[in-house]
């Protein structure tokens, strides 16, 4: 599987960074549904005179690909539903897929028992997105600060673990004495910033990031972003961002991956996302940034709604609302595509260059 | 909340003493006037039974110090008073007053030792419940519904009558502390399990345990060090209901002669003893062992009442 992985990374990166480009983490065909039923009394219907076993889910992802090279920051962007932070969780090993496969530097992670996974913990960490809950209102920063390095590195002296919390404290801008305070006794960003160091206490490769800016003030997103810029310079991280903050994938992203209904509709490095939109849907997204110069803006209105992720659409999930769709789109699932500039898009009228 | 700690020495942090003067909890109890008073009475109930062998003037326990020609004596303000007996005495003379400091003593161990069995289990069996979920959940919940179908005084019906059959009365009245502690405590179990798992639900999804998580703690850890702290208001909030829950069901029991025997009372013991006297006459022997039954319940729950008041997180958030 690792060199099925590394031969696939050479073939998307444009060439001038073939020598650096390695997979960290690699995500295939992933899959979750979220059962709407209940337990087996609950499912159980009469339907004509016979007794059936009647299940709904909810379909949060489906069929997701997504590697993540070593150094980068992915993001991850579409609407409120789209599964992005389903996929963060899944990579976590907060929730099992349903189906699919998470290798981490070629190991597969996604089936490992909590124990198995106790070294990549070490080597994964993740910020959430709501600073208020994500701080035990209970320990104080320094107990929570702890807390990781004590697990992950049994053999430290009591001296060794304040000495590697005051230089993550240090490292977030966060005064080292305010330790034995409490989560509650700070603003958002502060609680943030610790929440941060939490994630760093470990000195972890990799960081999936739930949009962790967004339940904060704006003035404090740029700080926060910039927080997450120079850890990243500095410690040589990889992110996995997800976000819903098209500016923040400008400024902070290396590639792109857009998602709608659970599926992946279009991976491109930033720039070129943003140059040229390929996919249909992201094209709407991009038009529907608010811009200054525009007193008459051009923005691309889509019919109708996404629809729900319980019956999902056949073919394309975009297909409803596509001004492009034909027939082909109604049957068949498009697959992610490369495009001649190391874009990959999943649209069929792209690929027939109908678009 | 910041600036008062921003006002403290830096590097030095507020101790546990100084953070509770600051706490919520001590300024409302300042200014309830009911809340000081139930505790100062819970206090002097609680000091009082428990220096028992220090106050009581005689030994209930002691059948040398008790003079059966003393017996049905009244208290002090009624004639015929004998100055030696405060409170009067019982059927048996004992000093009246004496033995119901040893009954409340009885009572009150009783009453705590069934609510911390209660709560062992109970949050326990909560917190795996509603940690876990699944089929953890499933049957921790229909053990609690089969439980609940039973209502203390059958337990301890059953388990009375099958022990004094199987091991004596002697046996039973040997161990009826022991035995009413576990009646009451297996009975009562999961009043203590369901609110622990309704908090333990509502907390497991918030992000601070999936941070934990994340870290890769063990459930055992994220389950006792992280939800189980955020989950204590309400607990200590049942603890004060299930404390004079507990006391009552044990005078119940024993007033159904199911509980403390006659050698050993307590306060339910006592006052069935002096129920036969009600009609001679003999008031004294059924209603003041009553009255302090009911100022103790009454201090417990009105201190129960004022906590759910502070720590409800609707009225206040901390």
């Amino acid at each position: 599987m690792n060199t099925q992985a590394s031969a696939m990374a050479e073939h998307h990166i444009p060439a001038e960074n073939v020598e650096e480009a390695q997979t960290l983490l690699q995500i295939c065909d992933l899959k979750k549904r979220f059962s709407l039923s209940g337990d087996f009394l609950d499912q159980l219907r009469f339907k004509g005179g016979k007794l059936v076993r009647h299940q709904e889910h909810v379909h949060a992802i489906n069929g997701v690909n997504l590697e993540i090279m070593r150094g980068e920051a992915l993001c991850v962007v579409g609407e409120s539903g789209c599964g992005k932070s389903t996929v963060a969780r899944t990579v976590m090993g907060l929730i099992t897929p349903s189906e699919g496969e998470i290798h981490y530097d070629g190991q597969r992670i996604d089936h490992l028992s909590s124990r198995q996974l106790l070294p990549y913990r070490k080597r994964m960490q993740m910020i959430f997105q709501n600073p208020y809950a994500s701080l035990n209102p209970r320990m104080t920063i320094q107990q929570t600060l702890e807390e990781p390095l004590r697990l992950h590195h049994p053999t430290w002296n009591r001296q060794q673990i304040a000495d590697k919390v005051e230089e993550v404290m240090g490292s977030v801008g966060i005064d080292p004495d305010w330790g034995k305070r409490f989560g509650h006794e700070f603003s958002g960003g502060q609680r943030q910033r610790i929440a941060i160091a939490r994630a760093l206490a470990v000195d972890p490769e990799f960081i999936v990031a739930d949009e962790p800016i967004s339940a904060l003030d704006v003035s404090i997103q740029a700080q926060v972003l910039n927080l997450l810029m120079e850890a990243q310079h500095a410690r040589n991280l990889t992110y996995l961002f997800i976000t819903h903050d098209l500016a923040v994938v400008e400024h902070f992203g290396t590639r792109v991956a857009v998602m709608y209904l659970g599926t992946v509709c279009e991976i491109a490095t930033t720039s070129t996302l943003f140059a040229k939109p390929r996919h249909p849907y992201t094209q709407a997204l991009l038009s529907s940034i608010p811009r200054l110069e525009d007193d008459r803006p051009q923005h691309i209105r889509l019919k109708g709604e996404v629809p729900t992720p319980v019956n999902l659409p056949s073919g394309c999930v975009f297909h409803g609302r596509c001004p492009y769709a034909n027939a082909r789109c109604i049957q068949e699932i498009p697959p992610l595509k490369m495009q001649d500039d190391g874009t990959r898009v999943a649209c069929h009228a792209v690929e027939e260059g109908r678009l | 909340m910041t600036m008062t700690t921003k006002s403290v020495p830096k590097s030095k942090s507020p101790s546990h003493f100084q953070r509770f003067r600051d706490s919520y909890l001590w300024y409302s109890f300042k200014s309830d006037r009911t809340a000081q008073l139930c505790l100062a009475v819970f206090i002097c109930l609680v000091v009082a039974a428990f220096a028992a062998p220090l106050i009581a003037p005689t030994d209930p326990y002691d059948l040398r110090q008790i003079d059966i020609m003393a017996s049905e004596l009244p208290p002090f303000w009624v004639d015929g008073a004998d100055e030696r007996y405060s409170l009067g005495t019982d059927a048996q003379g004992r000093d009246l007053w004496s033995i119901i400091l040893y009954g409340t003593r009885v009572s009150l161990l009783i009453g705590f030792g069934a609510v911390i069995l209660q709560a062992l289990l109970g949050v326990t069996f909560g917190l795996m419940a509603g940690y876990l979920g699944g089929r953890v959940d499933a049957f921790f919940m229909r053990l609690a519904d089969i439980q609940l179908s039973f209502s203390t005084l059958m337990v301890a019906i059953v388990v009375g009558a099958v022990v004094k059959a199987t091991m004596g009365s002697s046996f039973y009245s040997q161990y009826a502390v022991l035995m009413l502690v576990l009646i009451i405590g297996l009975a009562e179990w999961p009043q203590y399990a369901r609110t622990v798992r309704a908090s333990v639900l509502a907390e497991k999804n918030k992000e601070y345990v999936d941070a934990a998580r994340v870290m890769g703690l063990r459930s055992k850890r994220i389950m006792f060090r992280h939800v189980l702290p955020n989950t204590l208001s309400p607990i200590f909030v049942i603890s004060t209901v299930q404390i004079a829950n507990a006391i009552i069901s044990e005078a119940a029991l024993s007033f159904l002669g199911l509980g403390m025997p006659e050698t050993h009372p307590s306060l339910g013991s006592l006052i069935k003893a002096g129920f036969d006297y009600i009609q001679s006459g003999s008031w004294w022997i059924t209603l003041i062992p009553g009255a302090v039954l009911v100022v103790l319940v009454l201090s417990i729950n009105l201190l129960g009442d004022w906590l759910r008041d502070v720590m409800n997180p609707r009225l206040y958030k901390g």
